[in-house]
């Protein structure tokens, strides 16, 4: 339980021109929980790095101070501990217990005590497991848990949380909610955390600060008179204020039917069960299909198999005008009938700019150059990326780069796309951009099918909906 | 995807000994095999590790599936430096257009190959027998190696089958954008160098926030640390290093006994 103090904090990373933050006024008492809000770009997670300790000076350029406790944070990281989104790249031992006693070694604690602690950790976050689990067979609600357990093993007097939940689905998010409230009454640290969906986290917090660009604090107090003040211009920024409406995109009439699956089904290599198991479905120009389910539903399977990007065990995905099914057609000709977007959208980044990124499929599809042209100008100025046209697709925002991972997939003009969790860990206002662009393109009769755990769009945008359960399609789930 | 039948189980006598240990008696072996020359050195110690298996409790089988390239690199081991020795001694063994086999050379040749069978099977039996965590531990607590070095290359080998797993994931993401090697060579290699770098580019990234994990959870403060998993040389561990001792210096004894020793 420490104080936190910035007093006229300045950062800019060590290769950038421009400041991360500047001018940061702000402290919190002694076991005050608090949420930080802002919009991207705000300095939201420099300033909790900077709390953690972890920019050195070697990483860059400081001004003013960050204290803990009244002395510089730099000196201080084994009073702190800091919660990231990727639970991926916060583990460091092959067993659950050991990832635990990492931290604890690093603090000499000694010997004797260390394994008390971990099992007392582990139970605190509710893991399901024995210390000696491997931490590549935890689904990610589990690792994150567990990072969290290796976090709270060291005691910290202030616990940062950098938006915990942002890289997890429904249920391993809520479960690690559930582990982070049981902890948290159990301890009186200090807490700060980012997080854009307030609705999940306002329980545990009693103080909101919100930050404007460079990380001015446009507004400070408790959470429900901020969120009732500032709750509209909140919003405007990307933050998912409770209450805010949304925004409803209601579905065309649809028309011909533009992809077909028809028993698919596929069981990947070492695995005995199948991930898809014999899933038939339409899909029709001018409409979205929303697929849905469980994680380990076959919901990513699917997406794959009618995008003709794997070949299934049995069954085919074709599209009209297509003898052969889709994962037969040669790359080149596949981007012309159905586009995929992916979940990270760097991994279908393949040029150096925005601009040739957009004319890649079509030249690829063979277009003349006056029509790839045409085509590459539309799309820059339909989803607003003209500005960027020269940029790196490697450099752009999150938003900004799922915008450009539509355009491309489109670029060839499939009549079919296929998106995978498209609105993933995005902010309101990124979403509320993504429910616009899909609402549009499926107006242009384009064939839409989302794979999505995000029911609210789904219904935001009046979709159909695919449940699927164990691989197959669920007859009796409750609509969406 | 990286997935390993072990060759033991995690209680067998070979699994349960000390790393460092193991680590020595391979640096023993490999060491007096390479050091000598003839035929019948190495072919002891070899007897020698066949006849120490029945109470490694190591599983044969996949042992054995985890050597089968090895003998056929053995083979073509002899072969090479039977057909292209310096010189061909002895009898004439094979004479086939400009080839030609002698005893000497052929002898010569299985000496080699004998050699390379020893240092890779004494490997492949300490290695494969090891858990990763318990070399690390070892060599920090034993050895005395820095932490930095160990535990980072734990951290690091634990993100290799993430790496195979987003390597699938570019490649189908290419196929999507209408990128594809097919049977063209060129395309197949650029599309090969294009995927590696999005794939480094990736891994970097990754590094970077692991790196920032770590530094966030006290690592390499500068400060002492504690070991949670204590790793001892028990008597058995010294008596693994004595029987590689005994084991390669009766190999020796024997072969120059035989008369067949050089080095």
């Amino acid at each position: 339980m420490i104080p936190v103090e910035f007093r006229g904090y300045a950062w800019r990373h060590a290769g950038r021109r421009a400041q991360a933050v500047t001018g940061v006024d702000l402290r919190v008492e002694p076991g005050e929980r608090v949420l930080l809000l802002g919009p991207s770009g705000s300095g939201k997670s420099t300033l909790l790095a900077a709390l953690a300790g972890l920019l050195t000076e070697d990483a860059g350029d400081q001004d003013g101070d960050v204290l803990l406790d009244g002395k510089p944070a730099a000196e201080q990281r084994g009073r702190v501990g800091i919660l990231f989104q990727d639970p991926e790249t916060q583990l460091v031992m092959a067993r659950a217990g050991d990832d635990v006693a990492f931290g604890l070694e690093n603090q000499a604690v000694p010997a004797p005590e260390i394994w008390p602690r971990v099992r007392g950790a582990l139970d605190a976050v509710g893991f399901p497991y024995g210390p000696d689990r491997d931490t590549h067979a935890l689904s990610g609600g589990e690792q994150q848990r567990l990072a969290l357990a290796g976090v709270l093993a060291r005691r910290p007097e202030l616990i940062l949380l950098d938006e915990p939940t942002a890289n997890l689905d429904p249920q391993g998010a809520q479960d690690v909610r559930d582990a982070l409230r049981t902890a948290l009454t159990d301890t009186d640290a200090t807490l700060i955390v980012v997080e854009h969906r307030v609705a999940d986290i306002l329980d545990l917090v009693d103080r909101v600060i919100a930050l404007g660009p460079g990380g001015a604090v446009t507004a400070d107090g408790p959470a429900g008179r901020v969120l009732a003040e500032h709750g509209e211009s909140l919003a405007a920024q990307g933050v998912w204020v409770p209450g805010a409406p949304l925004p409803h995109r209601p579905a065309p009439a649809p028309g011909d039917t533009a992809l077909r699956g028809d028993g698919l089904a596929l069981a990947y290599p070492g695995s005995a069960e199948r991930a898809l198991d014999g899933v038939s479905f339409s899909l029709r120009q001018g409409e979205l299909l929303a697929v849905t389910g469980p994680n380990g539903s076959g919901k990513s399977t699917l997406a794959l198999l009618a995008g003709g990007l794997a070949a299934p065990d049995a069954g085919t995905a074709t599209v009209p005008g297509e003898r052969r099914p889709l994962h037969r057609l040669p790359a080149r000709r596949l981007a012309t009938r159905v586009g995929s977007v992916f979940q990270d959208p760097e991994h279908q980044f393949v040029t150096a700019t925005v601009r040739v990124e957009l004319a890649f499929g079509p030249e690829q599809a063979g277009w003349e150059r006056a029509r790839t042209d045409a085509r590459v100008a539309e799309l820059l100025d339909r989803l607003r990326l003209a500005h960027l046209a020269e940029a790196n697709p490697h450099t752009l925002s999150g938003g900004e780069a799922r915008r450009l991972s539509v355009a491309s997939a489109l670029a060839a003009a499939p009549g079919v796309l296929l998106l995978d969790e498209p609105t993933f860990g995005q902010d309101r206002r990124t979403w509320g951009e993504l429910v616009d662009l899909t609402a549009d393109i499926r107006a242009e009769g384009t064939a839409l099918l989302a794979v999505t755990h995000d029911r609210d769009f789904a219904h935001a945008l009046g979709a159909r909906e695919l449940a699927l359960k164990d691989g197959r399609v669920d007859e009796g789930a409750a609509p969406c | 995807m990286l997935t390993i039948v072990p060759v033991c189980g995690p209680d067998a006598p070979i699994a349960r000994a000390n790393p460092v240990a193991k680590l020595a008696a391979v640096v023993l072996v490999t060491t007096v095999a390479l050091v000598a020359a003839d035929w019948l050195t190495p072919l002891l110690l070899l007897a020698a590790m066949l006849a120490v298996l029945p109470f490694t409790g190591i599983r044969i089988r996949p042992l054995a599936r985890r050597l089968r390239w090895l003998w056929l690199a053995a083979a073509a081991v002899v072969a090479v430096n039977a057909v292209f020795a310096a010189e061909q001694t002895g009898r004439t063994l094979v004479e086939f257009g400009p080839i030609e086999v002698s005893s000497g050379a052929l002898l010569a040749g299985t000496a080699i190959g004998l050699r390379v069978c020893v240092a890779a099977t004494a490997g492949v039996l300490a290695f494969a027998t090891t858990d990763p965590t318990d070399l690390a531990d070892a060599l920090t607590q034993q050895l005395k190696a820095p932490p930095r070095f160990t535990i980072g290359s734990l951290a690091a080998l634990r993100l290799l089958p993430l790496l195979a797993a987003e390597w699938a994931q570019i490649t189908t993401a290419r196929r999507a954008r209408g990128l594809e090697g097919g049977w063209n060579p060129v395309r197949r290699t650029r599309l090969f160098a294009s995927t590696m770098f999005a794939l480094l580019v990736g891994a970097i990234r990754r590094a970077g926030r692991l790196a920032a994990a770590m530094d966030a959870r006290g690592f390499d403060t500068g400060l002492p640390r504690t070991h949670a998993r204590r790793q001892h040389m028990r008597p058995a561990d010294w008596a693994v290093i004595a029987l590689a001792a005994a084991g390669s210096a009766a190999a020796v004894a024997v072969s120059a006994a035989a008369g067949t020793f050089t080095f």
